[in-house]
């Protein structure tokens, strides 16, 4: 039969073919159509020069086109459905606004996992889609390039839907503002910030690995999972709706990161101890994050949907085991380390948390104390030792706020010069002393919170020496001033507003007439 | 390989060298047992600053606020810095006792264990 | 043995869905959490189209997955009349 064919820049051309054009071409021709016999051989000049990126890490590819994706998910269907899932969102948004979805949280407190979520995760999103844009752009094959793009896309949208949802609360609440000045000043928005520089700074290869693979795959189910169905548990139905729209994507991310890893590792034998270093580095690197994501589940939602070491069983200990089962195989084993966090497991909210409610006046969200009923909460969840350790830890400061002395700690905290969170974390087999590592590297002396970290910057100490530590940065002049006022305000934090207690904030008292309005309602 | 990067001969700006705090060093104190404070303290200190000022009008202000800080006797207290036991001369400065550019001082109050012994 | 998984949204779209995995694999576990369902099976799950389609009424492309996944556990294999997620142990 004769066939009418259709090439962008070159018109429409008329061949005999063989193809029946009636019968639906299946999914994996499509695929194959739409990833094979789009590149060339380059030759004005080397293909080294056109793809600089993919060789200095030292991955050894033969063959490109052993690259599968299992979705098989060409563009047409990609934006179809990336079209229905933003259809479903933004009605829901509308809904959420018209019926002031935001009196129906269960309580104001909830507010603030959103403005950690906003401030630390929502500029991560788009770092992750510069990151798949780079990868897209440098690696020579046309399968994994169309998916690094399509998550590129999908990154962005995550940012957008985030920031469009949440942008609902920052009409009623505080620390909402500046989310983006935020991220690039605040003292723990570091945390997340250096994860992702460290990861986009990367090469392509490592990139993948490290957010496609250890963090995709490996830990984002920690994020995303038990963190929206606890918004939908405190009434939060626009954030659940982003998040698991988010999430459908994540599915597809996570499964990108394990086919990409796999096919790095039956390339070549060479390659196996280069990806398990990045295994190593990133599960490690994303976990330390994760201790905000702890912090939120046992402590900053109302009504808590499991605890962050249900969280840690179910999602890493269940899953994480099953995967690494598979990658055996290639001789891959489970990162190092992974017997801290199960160490740490009862006490990492705890830790975290302990940082903020002592340093309440220099963050951009409220801090409280657990009610009795919480800290019953907490020790159901965490066994006798919780008691022991911190159930007195919070009656002290219960008593002395009090007596009119709510405790604040006005010196400035040491920080780990790779993850940047402040040295807290307690050794693994003694949850009574901080864990303190160093190294000396050319003559300057650097502290780690962890062997993990340790051993990450030990790796590439240049890449390292280079931290933008902010306790140090303040130090040394370079954030607004030397007293809290100018860092806050060069922060962009407003001073009373955004900071300090949920007691006698701004957003209690808005929280609290709303309460009152619906009492007369009822009434 | 001290990093992987593009350029062979790449090197990393040092953020933190001693140069660049207007003549401090950088000084991290940790009170062993007293996880209320929930990091060990950064402070930047004039090198020349005696270690008995440090004791007696700096750590004060902060740990102060700890109901165990008035009961330490001081002469029952040790001192580790940077990892290794230490004895500090109360009349010298911070660098004529050895304490360098992000030194740790850490110093153990025995007795003292924190609010009902929870080492908080 | 391992178990495979699937986590779907807790929605009237996913439910024809999710009835047809728990009938296709009958060695899965359901459980349910706020605004949605994850779905644990040993070694393997697998998702027919016409499975689906008999529960739902109307045909069905197993591409429409992506509208009501929200994570998943293991391997995936796709095709025109089956979607499968399993373990290489």
């Amino acid at each position: 039969m004769r066939m009418m064919i259709i090439l962008p820049f070159i018109g429409i051309i008329e061949r005999e073919t063989t193809m029946n054009v009636q019968k639906k071409i299946s999914l994996k021709d499509r695929y194959r159509i739409l990833t094979r016999g789009l590149d060339w051989e380059t030759s004005y000049q080397p293909m080294g020069k056109v793809f600089p990126d993919v060789g200095f890490e030292g991955i050894k590819i033969r063959n490109w086109d052993d690259f599968n994706d299992p979705f098989r998910l060409t563009m047409d269907a990609y934006w179809r459905f990336q079209a229905e899932k933003e259809r479903k969102l933004y009605a829901v948004l509308d809904s959420f606004s018209q019926n002031n979805g935001q009196t129906a949280i269960t309580d104001g407190r909830y507010v603030n996992t959103l403005k950690l979520f906003l401030t630390g995760i929502s500029p991560d999103e788009y770092m992750a889609h510069r990151g798949f844009a780079h990868v897209g752009r440098q690696i020579p094959n046309a399968g994994l390039r169309i998916s690094a793009q399509m998550q590129a896309l999908d990154e962005l949208r995550h940012a957008q839907t985030q920031i469009h949802t949440i942008g609902q609360y920052n009409k009623h609440f505080s620390g909402l503002h500046s989310f983006r000045r935020m991220h690039d000043r605040v003292w723990y928005l570091s945390v997340p910030k250096s994860f992702f520089d460290d990861a986009v700074t990367a090469g392509p290869f490592e990139y993948m690995v490290a957010i496609g693979f250890s963090f995709e795959y490996v830990l984002t189910n920690l994020l995303f999972v038990p963190f929206m169905s606890g918004a939908a548990y405190n009434g939060d139905m626009a954030t659940v709706t982003f998040g698991f729209s988010a999430q459908s994507d994540e599915a597809r991310h996570m499964t990108l990161g394990l086919e990409a890893i796999k096919f790095i590792l039956e390339q070549h034998e060479d390659n196996v101890p280069i990806v398990q270093h990045w295994i190593d580095k990133w599960f490690w690197r994303g976990y330390r994050v994760l201790t905000l994501v702890a912090m939120m589940m046992d402590f900053m939602l109302p009504r808590r949907i499991m605890s962050w070491k249900d969280a840690w069983d179910i999602y890493f200990n269940d899953a994480g085991g099953a995967l690494f089962g598979d990658l055996a195989r290639y001789g891959i084993t489970l990162p190092k380390y992974v017997d801290v966090p199960a160490k740490e497991v009862n006490r990492l909210s705890t830790e975290a948390w302990s940082i903020f409610y002592q340093y309440t006046h220099a963050a951009a969200f409220h801090t409280w104390l657990p009610t009795d009923q919480e800290m019953d909460w907490l020790s159901a969840s965490y066994g006798p030792d919780w008691d022991r350790l911190y159930r007195p830890r919070f009656l002290h400061w219960r008593q002395m706020e009090k007596e009119g002395h709510r405790y604040y700690n006005n010196a400035l905290p040491q920080l780990c010069q790779v993850c940047q969170i402040p040295m807290a974390f307690t050794e693994p087999d003694d949850p009574t002393r901080v864990a303190f590592r160093d190294t000396v590297y050319r003559g300057e002396r650097y502290h780690f919170c962890s062997d993990g970290c340790k051993n990450i910057f030990d790796h590439e100490p240049e890449k390292y020496v280079q931290a933008w530590l902010p306790v140090h940065q303040i130090f040394q002049g370079n954030c607004g001033g030397a007293s809290l006022d100018q860092v806050l305000d060069w922060y962009g934090i407003e001073k009373g507003v955004d900071n300090m207690d949920y007691a006698g904030s701004p957003d209690e008292r808005t929280w609290k007439e709303w309460e009152a309005m619906r009492g007369r309602v009822a009434g | 390989m001290p990093v992987k990067a593009i350029a062979p001969d790449y090197v990393g700006e040092v953020k933190d060298s001693v140069d660049r705090f207007h003549g401090n060093i950088v000084v991290y104190v940790n009170w062993v047992d007293h996880l209320m404070f929930c990091s060990a303290l950064a402070f930047p200190l004039p090198p020349d600053m005696s270690f008995g000022s440090l004791l007696s009008d700096l750590l004060p202000q902060y740990y102060g606020l700890h109901p165990d800080w008035a009961r330490i006797d001081w002469a029952q207290a040790r001192w580790e810095l940077d990892r290794q036991p230490f004895t500090p001369d109360l009349e010298k400065g911070l660098a004529a006792n050895g304490v360098g550019h992000k030194s740790v001082l850490r110093f153990t109050t025995p007795g003292l264990t924190g609010i009902d012994g929870s080492c908080t | 043995m391992s178990n495979v998984s699937i986590t779907l949204h807790n929605n009237d779209e996913a439910r024809g869905l999710i009835a047809a995995i728990q009938k296709d694999n009958p060695n899965s576990v359901s459980h349910v959490y706020p605004g949605m369902v994850k779905i644990d099976c040993p070694d393997r799950i697998v998702i027919f189209r016409e499975s689906v389609e008999l529960e739902i009424g109307r045909s069905w492309t197993v591409n429409e997955i992506h509208l009501s996944l929200i994570s998943l556990a293991g391997n995936v294999d796709e095709d025109d009349d089956y979607f499968a997620i399993h373990w290489n142990h």
